[in-house]
């Protein structure tokens, strides 16, 4: 018997407004566990500011975001507790400079989850080895090229075992040739059942490797579907517009 | 015959020989001086910089509103309020403590701005990077801004460190025996300005290691982005 499953994330009515502009207008997104889910959409669109309400980087203005069923909102909850639970990658990967690969993976095992130093650098080359950086351990950042650093990045993230890993943009400053090596650690991520939502515009990758492709635009989710749909034979003439454009680049 | 007369004058051996132990006294004296205010300076700097990373609006108008002041007042200003000044209030220190404490606010006030520079310069993903790993904010603020916080720092803190304990000269005005005090008066009793080369060779002795430790800090902290 199939039990229904619980979202891993589970997000409903979220509106964020920074001032006056509006840039969320009501989200509502359950995303299941295992699932990749891709959101594309013009920039300013509010993908970003959606990704960030989701683990309180931004306060959303209003609405209410579930992990694992418990509201990230309330006024009681221990954000700290729960960020660790919600892995987030960035388009700058955002790397300590001051700390080798080694001392970023662990600085939150030890910091957050206070292992011992041994056991976080056992953790922590574990992850390094899922992302194939473990040679790299001792390198610091800017001995790293790009795409290594974004996996460290992942890596960091994925040492925290979160129920979730949100990507904001994670191949947009790479050069090209770089972006495989990212997008692979992705897959196979995906394979190994990791739930995610990722906001890019590597449409190949979204095609191939989502389950659902979400369609963003002025704060609102214009249209949601399987990529083959939404890339294929959208409802909406904004999309088949905005992939033309996307297209040509 | 002129560089008889010239040395006779300055480098008069005789006169510096004499002095040489009073010297060596106000050496001392300004290693003390100069230790006391750096550490007080740089720590208290240290101090308002993380209070003012909190960003309470009143706490931090304070802040910016006496660092400013400190930042304005030439140093020898304070120095001579706290020491002739104060005690018509009944307020009342040694010269030691006016110069120590005049410098150190100083110093204060300059490293809190500079503290405050370097942690504006880390980058705001640097915080989201940490948060985001479950960090609270003071565990990012120790772990991971403050590391790169100090290095950017570094230089402009040495620089100014330096240049603050000089100041500890300032102190000969209200009769701390330091190394300038001890070469005046030298002079005075003397009439000969040869104590005064001797400060002077003092000073750098004092000074061009530490000039020397802060380029030396320099490259070390520096660090390739």
């Amino acid at each position: 018997m199939d039990l229904p499953q619980r979202p891993i994330l589970d997000v409903t009515g979220l509106h964020k407004s920074f001032g006056h502009l509006k840039v969320l207008k009501g989200i509502d997104l359950k995303v299941k566990p295992r699932e990749l889910v891709f959101i594309i959409g013009p920039s300013g669109s509010g993908k970003s500011t959606f990704l960030r309400c989701c683990n309180r980087l931004e306060e959303p203005t209003s609405g209410s975001v579930k992990i694992e069923g418990i509201d990230i909102l309330a006024p009681d909850v221990d954000i700290n507790t729960i960020r660790r639970r919600i892995g987030m990658v960035f388009q700058s990967f955002n790397l300590y400079p001051h700390l080798n690969a080694l001392g970023n993976v662990t600085l939150a095992l030890r910091k957050v989850l206070k292992k011992s130093k041994q056991e976080a650098e056992d953790i922590g080359l574990q992850a390094l080895t899922r992302v194939g950086l473990a040679e790299k351990a001792r390198t610091y950042p800017n001995e790293l090229s790009g795409g290594q650093q974004q996996r460290v990045a992942i890596a960091r993230a994925l040492a925290l075992e979160p129920v979730v890993m949100l990507f904001d943009e994670p191949t947009s400053a790479l050069d090209p040739e770089l972006i495989g090596s990212v997008l692979k650690v992705m897959r196979e991520m995906r394979e190994s059942g990791m739930t995610m939502v990722v906001v890019s515009h590597e449409m190949r990758f979204a095609g191939n490797a989502a389950d659902r492709v979400l369609f963003m635009d002025e704060g609102l989710i214009l249209e949601e579907g399987p990529p083959e749909k939404i890339f294929n034979d959208p409802d909406h003439p904004r999309i088949k517009e905005f992939l033309a454009r996307m297209e040509s680049h | 015959m002129m560089l008889d007369k010239f040395m006779l004058t300055y480098f008069n051996w005789e006169v510096m020989a004499q002095y040489l132990p009073k010297i060596v006294e106000g050496f001392f004296l300004t290693i003390q001086l100069a230790l006391s205010v750096v550490v007080t300076g740089i720590l208290s700097g240290l101090t308002l910089s993380l209070i003012r990373s909190f960003r309470i609006r009143v706490i931090n108008f304070f802040i910016i509103f006496s660092v400013d002041i400190l930042r304005a007042l030439p140093p020898l200003v304070i120095i001579i309020m706290f020491y002739f000044a104060l005690p018509t209030i009944g307020i009342r220190m040694s010269g030691f403590t006016a110069t120590w404490l005049a410098l150190s606010l100083v110093l204060t006030a300059f490293a809190e701005e500079i503290f405050w520079a370097g942690i504006l310069a880390v980058p705001k993903g640097q915080w989201e990077a940490a948060r985001s790993t479950g960090l609270t904010s003071l565990q990012t603020m120790r772990s991971v801004v403050l590391p790169q916080a100090v290095r950017i720092t570094i230089p402009p803190l040495t620089n100014r460190t330096i240049a603050i304990t000089k100041g500890t000269a300032l102190g000969a005005v209200v009769a701390v025996g330091e190394i300038l005090y001890q070469a005046q008066a030298g002079l005075a009793f003397s009439y000969n300005p040869s104590p005064l080369t001797l400060g002077a060779i003092a000073y750098l002795i004092l000074f061009v290691p530490v000039v020397c430790f802060g380029r030396w800090v320099e490259t070390r902290f520096a660090w390739k982005r």
